[in-house]
């Protein structure tokens, strides 16, 4: 299971079933949050948009919603941290390994890292729920944070 | 005895998606009984860094210039086609 990722994600960096339209949109709104949160200097919105635009992190899951997991250097963030947000319709991302696949995404996983080392673990439990196709389920139905505690645990 | 190998995992900025696709193919790995060195580079870098490695593991487009095996490794980010990959990476460090 996805365990150990609800202690990593912020849950006032949680936004379930946004209106938004387009990966600018979520990107900003989720950053918004991480910056308002203190873990994020007001430099990083702009350098996930800029980076999402050249180095795209949309993930293939051979789903209608797909991952994606935005973020950027080290520089733009203060401390590590995690935003998630659920679209209620899918927005357009690109393919990490393919930036000319577009693939439409339903989960955003905002990663804010600033040490390997140190965030392996946060790493691998955000892998590790992208990968449970069951929590990914659970999330796009979830409704208030008690419904993701019960997915993520 | 053969030398240690060295994979280099590249991806955009080198510390976030080659961290875990490092530790997923480390695993992996010494399951199968096999070890090597790790280095992480963001993708920009592969092609001045590739010379001193075996060959590369990277989530994002490498360069065409770079000469040495580019391996994809978002497999082990969206968990699809997992084994497949590692057996090319297993072949790859019993060279």
């Amino acid at each position: 299971m996805s365990e150990g990722l609800m202690q990593l994600l912020d849950p006032e960096a949680i936004v379930l079933g946004s209106d938004a339209s387009t990966n600018e949109e979520i990107i900003r709104i989720l950053a918004g949050r991480l910056e308002s949160l203190g873990y994020v200097k007001s430099s990083y919105a702009d350098a996930v948009v800029r980076r999402e635009m050249t180095i795209p992190t949309g993930l293939p899951l051979e789903r209608a919603d797909n991952v994606a997991v935005p973020h950027t250097d080290p520089e733009h963030v203060l401390k590590p941290g995690i935003a998630m947000g659920t679209l209620k319709k899918p927005v357009t991302f690109a393919n990490m390994e393919d930036p000319d696949e577009k693939l439409p995404v339903g989960f955003v996983f905002l990663l804010a890292i600033n040490d390997k080392d140190k965030q392996i673990e946060a790493l691998q439990s955000v892998m590790a729920t992208i990968q449970n196709p069951d929590a990914l389920d659970g999330l796009r139905s979830a409704r208030t944070l008690d419904d993701v505690r019960a997915v993520l645990g | 005895m053969s030398r240690q190998k060295t994979i280099l995992f590249a991806c955009g900025t080198g510390i976030a998606t080659s961290t875990a696709v490092n530790v997923a193919v480390t695993e992996a790995m010494k399951k199968r009984g096999l070890t090597f060195n790790a280095q992480q580079a963001k993708a920009t870098e592969v092609p001045g860094l590739a010379d001193s490695v075996d060959f590369i593991v990277a989530t994002t487009p490498i360069s065409a210039s770079v000469t040495k095996p580019v391996i994809k490794g978002l497999a082990f980010l969206t968990g699809i086609g997992k084994d497949k990959v590692l057996d090319e990476i297993e072949a790859q460090l019993r060279k």
